[in-house]
């Protein structure tokens, strides 16, 4: 396989062996590698072979759990010819380089790391096997086509070479124009997988993460929110807070106070005594109740136009019989496992930045604009992220902001914490959302009609990050725009009413795809019991056009023994969805018991194409089924007068042990164009669940969390 | 000056007696591998070893621990090849791992007191630790796995 390479080579100081990525669309000169000092600061580094044999890969995508730290070195190792567990691996600094080869900013989101990279880092590891199998060629006399590489070494002849010997050489040498990629029937770690490169400092405490930045001088600050969102500070008095021993400092910033300490419970005891008048705005109208009133009726008109065919009013007035369901979606935190924090330092035109985040280069330049100095004076540092599932990626950069407000007011570098009750009531949520859905089915039960409306705030609009707010943002009607049973249906209407709101809103794992899987596979499922006929059957039906749909929910049918009939008090339920280019398909087996559900086991099957690291993949379905748990079972956040009620985890609850099905994962053998993982179990989980719910109970469930329903079992 | 005993080793710290555990053993003894989840005892990311029993260390009063012996995850084993830190390798545990240390301490305990636990004893045992990563299922087969390799001889 040739490829065009977009990689350069260069030397690093010491005499080692650096491979970075040109820019395609910047000058081409100042992509050119620059020697830099052994274990230094490389910029547009993605790969290193020192003179003592050390391989180091630089990643421009950032670990949060979904294990690109393990994925992408692999890709390669699989063209260097290396033991990955000869690798070092680090995170990148912000760099053109290491922009998203698709979406053009620095950016680890949208499922999108693995087949997004799968040439580039494969690329650099050829090249530089190129280089170093040349090198050896030049020092042995033995022709190129007779070395060959082996596990770290050049054998040329009967001469072996380490990389490490040859990499001073290999970096004298002009990259390749043209590199070739091992076949498939080749791979050693590609579609075999890898055990994780950093199971072990995850296993013994090692592992920094931002909130464990320390060093001398650096001082920790919590910030007292305003309560209600869009609130300001009208006046505060720190008297007692600058009581409270190890309190050092009391500054206000936007939005807040914040309270600088020697260590985070002195800041939060000061942050307990501080008192603070809030003018909380006119954010204290809101309420979830009236909210829902509110949008349940715009949810009854047409919305403006995301997908239109025929004329689905006159389709729904012909049809046999109307299916009408409304829907209504709670706010929901990320609540990753690590509280948001950040570390700032400032010095002179400099500041340097310590903090998970999924946006650096955003984050930079944010930064930057704030304290107006130049973007390369403001260097991003990234440790491991403790979960981000989308959190950690916000445009206006508002929890490194923060930090940067809060370093600057008070002169000394500072590690700024939120508690777990910042994080739950500070917002970027899941956005609210309800949907009005309309179907008609024909005499045979088959959809002939549909009409669906949507109504939420725009993340995209909000954002402002790609372009003005689009007039219809697809990330809130993605999943039922272009849903496979839509294009079976002759007459249909898909319209989104966009909202605003004084919350602050985010992309969420998996999401418009979190609301919009649950409307569709909800009722299809209502559908198929219509009709009278099985919910596998009348999906099978109408996705006889959707071959990976179908290989999904084929498979797991199969594995799952759909058609064979469960132990007493247990029963099924079935949800198939794509997202971000791959393909679920979902069975869980629940039982009812004390008028609750109890998800017994879960069956998986997911088309992503070339499965990369298939126990990767798994442990991504297992992820995202106990993630769609969650949002299944307790996933709420509700406002009264503008505040958020859920403090924690007692009252934002999160599946644990004890709700842990037993999970398994089936990947179809797909030929099909790569997609994702970390998201796409999310969106079947729930629907899943609730349609063995029906199974069970006979009651459909159109306002999640389940939790908020009593559940009676059927005689 | 308050003196206890973290890892093995005598330290002594000039804190509040009422300042939490968690917060002496992170900021003031800089170990951070225990981590900060919640607070409030609900999530279990703090776990450590208070005389060899689990406990919430968020909400610990540095007082109790005074005189006393702190394991935390950095003294769980001496090379990472405690039976289950090593199960939760071969299993590929960890996903963003920051709840793992309090995983692994709370799962120590329950090995310990039981060393061939059903599903069940799991259960009872790691409910109090969330994984947001939804690690559980891993979780599960490695305390197992670990179970198994117990007679191996590594210290609990
Ligand atoms: S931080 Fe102690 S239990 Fe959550
Ligand atoms: S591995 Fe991320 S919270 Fe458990």
């Amino acid at each position: 396989m040739n490829r065009r390479n977009f990689i350069q080579s260069g030397a690093i100081l010491g005499g080692g062996l650096l491979i970075s990525f040109t820019i395609p669309q910047a000058n081409k000169l100042s992509a050119l590698a620059k020697p830099v000092a052994a274990g230094g600061f490389t910029p547009n580094a993605f790969l290193n072979i020192g003179t003592d044999n050390t391989v180091t890969v630089t990643l421009s995508h950032v670990e949060m759990g979904q294990g690109i730290w393990t994925t992408l070195p692999m890709l390669l190792a699989e063209e260097l010819d290396v033991d990955l567990d000869q690798i070092i691996v680090r995170h990148g600094g912000v760099d053109k380089a290491y922009n998203h080869t698709i979406y053009g900013i620095q950016i680890t989101g949208g499922s999108s790391s693995t087949w997004s990279e799968f040439d580039r880092y494969r690329n650099a590891g050829a090249t530089a096997r190129t280089l170093l199998t040349q090198a050896a060629a030049q020092r042995s006399g033995v022709a190129v086509t007779n070395c060959k590489t082996e596990k770290g070494f050049v054998l040329a002849g009967d001469k072996k070479f380490s990389y490490g010997e040859l990499a001073g050489d290999a970096a004298k040498l002009p990259a390749p124009q043209q590199v070739t990629l091992r076949p498939p029937s080749d791979w050693k770690y590609i579609g075999k997988g890898s055990k994780r490169v950093d199971a072990q400092v995850k296993t013994n405490g090692e592992a920094k993460f931002g909130m464990d930045m320390q060093f001398s001088g650096l001082l920790t600050a919590m910030v007292a929110h305003a309560p209600v969102f869009g609130g300001k500070v009208k006046s505060f008095d720190a008297t007692k807070a600058k009581a409270v021993p190890g309190v050092q400092q009391v500054v206000e910033i936007p939005g807040g106070v914040a309270v600088i300490a020697d260590h985070f419970w002195a800041a939060q005891q000061g942050r307990k005594a501080l008192q603070v008048t809030w003018d909380n705005g006119p954010g204290t109208a809101l309420n979830t109740t009236s909210q829902t009133i509110a949008y349940k009726r715009l949810a009854a008109t047409k919305g403006v136009s995301a997908q239109a065919k025929g004329d689905a009013d006159a389709a729904l007035a012909k049809s046999a019989k109307h299916i009408s369901a409304e829907y209504v979606f709670a706010y929901l935190a990320h609540a990753p496992m690590e509280p948001l924090n950040c570390t700032a330092k400032i010095d002179g035109d400099h500041c340097e930045i310590w903090a998970g985040t999924q946006l650096p280069g955003v984050d930079q330049a944010n930064v930057a604009k704030l304290l107006n100095m130049k973007p390369e004076n403001i260097k991003i540092n990234i440790p491991f992220l403790g979960g981000g599932f989308g959190r950690r990626a916000t445009p206006a950069s508002d929890f490194v902001i923060e930090a940067v407000h809060i370093a600057k007011a008070s002169g000394k570098p500072v590690k700024m914490v939120w508690t777990r009750e910042d994080d739950m009531k500070s917002g970027y949520y899941r956005p609210f959302f309800v949907h009005n859905v309309q179907v008609g089915l024909d005499e045979k039960g088959m959809p002939m009609a549909w009409n669906h409306n949507i109504v939420g705030q725009s993340i995209m609009g909000e954002a402002k990050m790609f372009g003005p707010p689009p007039p219809v943002d697809d990330t809130s009607v993605e999943g039922v725009k272009g849903s496979p049973y839509l294009n079976t249906v002759p007459d249909h209407y898909v319209g989104l009413h966009t909202t605003k709101e004084v919350v602050p809103i985010l992309w969420f794992r998996s999401v418009g795809n979190t609301h919009t899987a649950y409307a569709m596979e909800t009722i299809v499922d209502e559908m198929a019991y219509a009709a009278g006929q099985d919910p596998v059957d009348y999906r099978q039906t109408l996705l006889k056009s959707s071959p990976r749909h179908l290989a999904a929910l084929n498979l797991v049918a199969a594995k799952a023994n759909w058609k064979t009939k469960l132990a007493p008090g247990r029963f099924k339920g079935v949800a198939v969805h794509e997202a971000f280019g791959s393909y679920v398909a979902i069975i869980a087996e629940v039982s009812i018991v004390d008028n609750a559900v109890r998800v017994h086991k879960v069956d998986c099957a997911i088309d992503c194409g070339l499965a990369v690291n298939p126990d990767g993949v798994k442990a991504q379905m297992e992820s995202g089924i106990i993630f769609g748990l969650t949002m299944a079972l307790y996933g709420e956040l509700t406002l009264k007068d503008g505040q958020v009620q859920q403090n924690n985890f007692y009252d934002y609850r999160i599946a644990r042990m004890n709700e842990s099905p037993e999970i398994n994962v089936y990947i179809v053998d797909s030929k099909e164009k790569m997609g994702g993982a970390g998201e796409c179990a999310v969106p079947p989980t729930a629907p899943a669940i609730v349609n063995a719910i029906f199974a069970a109970t006979g009651k459909r469930i159109y306002n999640l969390p389940i939790m908020n329903t009593k559940l009676i079992k059927q005689a | 000056m308050i003196s206890l005993t973290v890892n093995g080793q005598p330290r002594e710290v000039a804190a509040d007696p009422n300042m939490p555990l968690l917060w002496v053993i992170r900021d003031l003894l800089g170990l951070t591998g225990t981590k900060f989840g919640c607070g409030v005892a609900q999530c279990g990311a703090c776990t450590v070893h208070l005389n060899g029993e689990a406990v919430r260390s968020c909400v610990t009063k540095v007082s109790r621990a005074a005189g006393q012996q702190v394991t935390t995850i950095e003294g769980l084993s001496t090379n990472n090849n405690h039976p289950l830190q090593l199960a939760w390798q071969e299993a590929d545990v960890p996903q963003c791992g920051y709840c793992q240390s309090g995983q692994l301490m709370s799962a120590a305990v329950l090995l310990r007191e039981n060393p061939n636990p059903t599903d069940q004893d799991i259960d009872d045992a790691m409910s109090g630790n969330i994984c947001r990563c939804g690690t559980y299922p891993r979780i599960r087969a490695a305390i197992h796995q670990a179970a198994k390799m117990h007679q191996g001889g590594a210290k609990s």
